[in-house]
């Protein structure tokens, strides 16, 4: 979610009670943020991993992705704190002669980039078939919720499978470039993940559609757009976030899971997950380091932003005071 | 009510009838199954035959025709790898993946359930705060990297538990278990914490969330000023009314259940549908792969129409309004 | 039952498992092995894969059989000769018995020829199609063949000799097959004549034998049972071998070798396996597919294959990527299949005269090429096809990797999806062990069809080399044929029709309480485990 976006667009809003920036300056957002070290903490790191990340052509001391600069001669490498390191290679280097560090940081960016794109994809999916589905009610609920058993009917894992296959098969042999791999990704988990928010978003707007307020809405007049996104909207984002938050770790995994069925992103330009499966089958071996650090780096960002989004969801909820 | 479930009954079909046909449009780009049913060095005259002989050179739709026909007749036809009838071997399978999903959402429920409520009521307690935290690493590692390192301490390093399998199984009527002999349970620990890890996270955050919103509204207030015990107030009342969306979604969960066990399987080398499943997908055996979406879809289907029915059981607000 | 009591209950249960030790074993020795796959149907004529034959072979016998060597050994023929060069006359032994006590015959071996040519079968290629059988007497036959053949019986090891009353008995006279829509009793059950009696099978769970005590051979195990598992994850198939709760399993991944060696009670038997991994190249089309040059193909020109080859440091490859297990190779069939194969010598490695070759080729700043690659079928396969994408690099190449499941992989650049291929990595292991499969399979000048050369992706032609490999067909002077296939190699070589990279070492995992052989075929026969 990008609150301040969409605080921007409620600005003219922000002078009623119900709108959402309100509702953020009583809660007083920075009093509550800088009274919590967790959450102050997990900002820290959210902030670090996404900067860093994104930053990282400018602050990774090599290009993994450069084909022509790695070598294999270089592989499997320690870090620098165990005997046969160097200070060239931190954090040891990986299978391929890879710089741990640098991949490292380049597949967050890929794993960031996957996660948050997919996540907000199935997010706008869901949340607006959600919303439509149980306002309206009556034949096009019914049709959106078989669309939903059906897609359900699948395991996100399957679904992300059978479209990652026929994409490729829709691509062929430009799956090898890299933004079509990932294109592919983020349609496939984010067509697997979107019935979750439908579901949640449309169970809770039977229940909030017979309340006064949404009953006052529709006395006074508002059209049902207004009163679906400006007054019930609000109100069941709640569930909504704690979905968004595990979905973007899940997400992530899921992208890591594919890949350890074999169909994630080359292998050439690994995200975050795909070091950890490619470092998966040297757990045995003693070269821990392609598996730690990168789990360490999936860990601390999955476990920030889900602490953020505790707190962000404490303070957006309405009913909490 | 009857008129409902009958409503519901008659969907159900139909949406069977759609996963199939999806289903069946995307086979064929999982690859050739014919090259996975003959040796390398099988000539190219004779892998065309099979691929006549299998019918897969008709169009899906006359593909998906036959499937319906026989469908309906409950047949899947033979496995082309297994070369056995496709409804035996998932019948085969299906103990194995029902006692190990069951077994994980009870675990993942006596643990989560606790720590939700925990959590909820001491929402700023120290432990609390720890309990949210460890909770979350369900969802930080993949599944795959925590079964091997379960295996990998447990199996290999302490050598207390079995590293796969599902160690010796009783044969009750067609029904084989592992739950009454002291190897099968041995077995059953280590994938059923696996396949459990991931659905705590989700349990315990939605407990949460619920009840601080429950223990917040005028009911709950009201049950207070009458001086009712807090014990009574957080169980009887709280913790029932946060149920609606939690059984909602670990019904839901239950195909997320499934789907994570094929990996769980995957890793422990667990006898049941999904390992089934997944070399069914390496392997492009297609009557096997359909047969299993197919019982996937029938689980889902009844899954839903049970939360919908229950959605009216639990929750009053739903049966005065409809 | 309340939940309370519930939970009690299955805590006592769950110490009482953690308590009790597991069931311990009988006074029988039995061996415990695992391997990543299984045996699907136990027809012996279904499927012509190494693990299958060889896991059948313990259970059915073919005419010959192979030693720890792989020397051919008499089995279920005792002796044979080649009375005319078109006539072979097999003495069958007498006195054998299948695992249902009838006797072994000639009219079972009439039918076991009949049924491994008839439709479904995945092994006609084990007998020439136009063979005739002409029964002698009870324990004697003649193959009579239509032309000279030196290599008739190379692969009879694998043609198991199936009971004619048995097939007849439960309807299995016909091979398996696939499409068809009945079981058949031939998939689940078995009747041999070997060692071992299969008593369980439950396809990818688990495979139980029992010792035959009527076999005719001495045994060389001390076996009473052998419990077979699939196990398909790597690091799930080693912890079973670490934890002591298999005997042997393999293949062991190369980098857990040694930690299977530092291990107390278990090491790795390495040895060389057949298998050749190499890459292939197209030459047939006239515009490279998922490349950015245009209008030509320039694989056509042999300076341009060249300098891929000498741009890939193969000993790097197996040092780190192999870990020493692999056996860096100049030819397209492993050195233990061709006496000769020490005359040759691989092209050496040399980025700067590669990309001296590039330039003067035309393309001085390399080009953009695709690669297929599999990431499930061979040993480190897709770490391999990422080595040769960074060592491409350097010399200009830039190769965007498509590395994928086999399934998909093979579906995609085989023969049924048009070879869709334009660089790409495979394995081949001659069936009869024998330099002619590899001259036809992998060298053949083909059409778009396959026709010729089914296995040669890219399309490499010469015609020399076809007339040479008809030749060596028919050749039954060894002098002369080993003449003729140096020759043809010595084109392959200079040409570069395919880069031959390595054969792929076998690795098994042992435990100490047993002794056993390894052929370097990679089965696994339980005749010569012995278990203390």
């Amino acid at each position: 979610m990008n609150a301040p976006d969409e605080a921007g667009i409620d600005n003219e809003a922000a002078r009623r009670p119900a709108g959402l920036l309100a509702r953020l300056d009583e809660h007083d957002m920075f009093w509550s943020f800088r009274h919590s070290p967790l959450v102050m903490l997990a900002a820290l790191v959210t902030l670090v991993m996404v900067v860093s990340s994104l930053g990282a052509p400018v602050i990774a001391p090599y290009n993994p992705f450069d084909m022509a600069s790695i070598s294999l001669l270089d592989s499997l490498l320690p870090p620098v704190w165990i005997d046969e390191g160097t200070w060239s290679y931190p954090l040891g280097t990986d299978n391929q002669g890879r710089d741990m560090l640098s991949t490292i940081l380049y597949g967050s960016r890929i794993s960031i980039l996957v996660g948050f794109a997919s996540v907000a994809f199935a997010m706008v999916l869901g949340i607006v078939l959600g919303l439509v589905a149980g306002y309206t009610g009556g034949w096009l609920d019914a049709f959106l919720t078989r669309i939903a058993d059906i897609q359900l009917s699948f395991p996100a894992i399957l679904i992300a499978l059978l479209i990652d296959g026929v994409a490729r098969a829709a691509f062929g042999g430009e799956i090898g470039e890299d933004r079509t791999a990932f294109g592919v990704l983020i349609l496939a988990i984010g067509l697997s993940f979107w019935v979750q928010y439908a579901r949640t978003v449309r169970g809770s707007v039977f229940v909030e559609k017979h309340k006064e307020y949404v009953q006052a809405a529709q006395v006074i007049g508002l059209p049902p757009f207004l009163i679906v996104f400006r007054h019930i909207l609000p109100n069941v984002m709640g569930p909504v976030l704690v979905i968004a938050t595990i979905q973007l770790a899940l997400a992530i995994i899921t992208e890591a899971t594919l890949s350890f069925l074999g169909v994630g992103v080359p292998p050439t330009s690994p995200s975050l997950g795909t070091l950890i499966r490619i470092g998966n089958d040297f757990l045995f071996s003693g070269e821990w380091w392609i598996t730690v650090f990168p789990g360490v780096a999936l860990v601390l960002l999955v476990l920030s932003v889900n602490l953020l989004g505790d707190w962000l969801r404490d303070i957006l909820n309405p009913k909490l005071k | 009510m009857i008129w409902f479930v009958t409503k519901r009954f008659v969907q159900a079909i139909l949406v069977l009838v759609v996963v199939a046909l999806i289903a069946f449009a995307m086979f064929r780009y999982l690859g050739d199954p014919v090259n996975m049913m003959v040796g390398i060095e099988t000539s190219i005259e004779q892998r065309d035959k099979l691929r006549e002989q299998l019918g897969l050179n008709d169009s899906v739709v006359v593909q998906f025709g036959r499937f319906l026909e026989r469908a309906a007749r409950f047949e899947f036809g033979i496995s082309y790898q297994h070369r056995k009838a496709v409804s035996a071997l998932i019948a085969q399978r299906l103990p194995a993946t029902l006692e190990l999903s069951l077994v994980s959402v009870i675990l993942a429920l006596a643990v989560g359930i606790p720590m939700g409520v925990y959590t909820a009521l001491r929402r700023d307690g120290l432990l609390a705060r720890i309990f949210m935290t460890v909770s979350l690493i369900g969802v930080s590692l993949p599944t795959f990297l925590i079964g091997i390192l379960l295996i990998l301490f447990f199996g290999v390093i302490l050598q207390w538990l079995p590293t796969f399998g599902r160690g010796e199984v009783v044969n009750i009527g067609g029904w084989t278990t592992g739950l009454l002999t002291p190897s099968g349970l041995q077995a059953l620990i280590l994938p059923a914490i696996t396949l459990a890890i991931f659905q705590m996270t989700l349990v315990v955050r939605l407990i949460r969330a619920e009840m601080l919103e429950v223990l917040r509204t005028d009911y709950i207030k009201f049950c207070r000023a009458r001086g009712l015990r807090t014990r009574s107030i957080h169980f009887r009342h709280a913790l029932k009314n946060t149920l609606v969306p939690v059984i909602t979604i670990v019904g839901l969960q239950l195909g997320t259940v499934i789907a994570f066990a094929i990996i769980t399987e995957t890793v422990f080398q667990w006898p049941g549908m999904g390992l089934l499943f997944i070399q069914a997908v390496t392997t492009v055996d297609i009557p096997i792969m359909a047969a299993y979406l197919m019982l996937i879809a029938t689980f889902f289907v009844i899954i839903n129409l049970i939360v919908d029915m229950l959605y009216f059981a639990v929750d009053p607000r739903l049966r005065v309004q409809s | 039952m309340t939940i309370k009591t519930f939970l009690r209950s299955a805590c006592v249960l769950l110490a009482l498992a953690l308590i009790l030790p597991a069931a311990t074993a009988t006074a029988q020795t039995t061996l415990r092995y695992a391997f990543q796959g299984g045996a699907n149907s136990l027809d012996p004529y279904s499927l012509n894969e190494t693990f299958t034959l060889g896991f059948l072979g313990n259970v059915y016998e073919g005419l010959t059989r192979r030693g720890p060597d792989l020397e051919i050994q008499p089995a279920l023929a005792e002796s044979w000769e080649i009375v005319e060069p078109t006539r072979w006359r097999f003495h069958l032994r007498e006195g054998v018995k299948f695992h249902n006590g009838n006797d072994f015959t000639a009219e079972d071996v009439v039918f076991s020829l009949e049924r491994v040519q008839a439709e479904g079968s995945d092994l006609t290629t084990r007998v020439p199609s136009d063979v005739e059988i002409e029964v002698v007497d009870d324990h004697t036959v003649d193959f009579v063949l239509s032309a000279p053949n030196p290599i008739l019986h190379a692969e009879w090891d694998t043609w198991y000799i199936m009971d004619k009353e048995w097939a007849e008995e439960h309807d299995a006279v016909m091979p398996t097959s696939a499409s068809g829509d009945n079981e058949s009793h031939a998939t689940f059950n078995t009747n041999g004549t070997g060692p071992f009696r299969l008593t369980d099978h439950e396809p990818d769970v688990r495979s139980v034998m029992e010792v035959n005590e009527d076999w005719w051979d001495e045994p060389q195990h001390n076996l009473d049972r052998v419990v077979f598992t699939p196990i398909g994850s790597d690091a799930t198939r080693v912890a079973a071998l670490l934890s002591g709760e298999i005997d042997m399993m393999y293949p062991v991944p190369v980098q857990d070798i040694e930690r299977v060696n530092g291990n107390d009670g278990t090491s790795v038997m390495t040895g060389p396996e057949l298998r050749t991994i190499f890459l292939g190249m197209d030459q047939k089309r006239d515009e490279l597919l998922y490349s950015d040059v245009e209008g030509e193909n320039p694989f056509k020109d042999v300076r341009v294959r060249k300098a891929m080859y000498q741009a890939i440091d193969i000993e790097t490859i197996k040092s780190r990527i192999m870990r020493g297990l692999s056996e860096p190779s100049a030819l397209m069939l492993s050195p233990l299949m061709f006496e000769r194969s020490d005359e040759f010598e691989r092209h050496p490695h040399d980025p700067e005269a590669a990309k001296a070759l590039l330039a003067e080729a035309g393309y001085p700043d390399g080009f953009t090429v695709g690669m297929d690659c599999p990431n499930d079928r061979y040993v480190n396969d897709e770490q391999i096809c990422q080595a040769i994408v960074s060592m491409l690099a350097r010399i200009g190449v830039t190769v965007d990797l498509n590395a994928q499941p086999r399934a998909q992989y093979f579906a995609k650049v085989l023969a049924s999806g048009g070879y869709d291929t334009s660089f790409y990595l495979l394995g081949w292991t001659p069936g009869s062990f024998d330099s002619h499969n590899v001259l036809v399979n992998l060298h053949g000048c083909r059409d778009d069809s396959g026709k010729g050369g089914p296995f040669n992706l890219g399309g490499y032609c010469n015609e020399k080399v076809d007339e040479l490999t008809a030749k060596i067909g028919t050749e039954n002077d060894p002098e002369k044929r080993n003449d003729m296939i140096a020759e043809a190699f010595r084109i392959i070589h200079e040409e570069v029709a395919h880069i031959p990279l390595h054969q792929q070492g076998l690795a098994w995992g042992v435990s100490d309480n047993i002794t056993l052989e390894q052929r370097s075929d990679n089965q696994f026969m339980y005749q010569w485990v012995r278990k203390d």
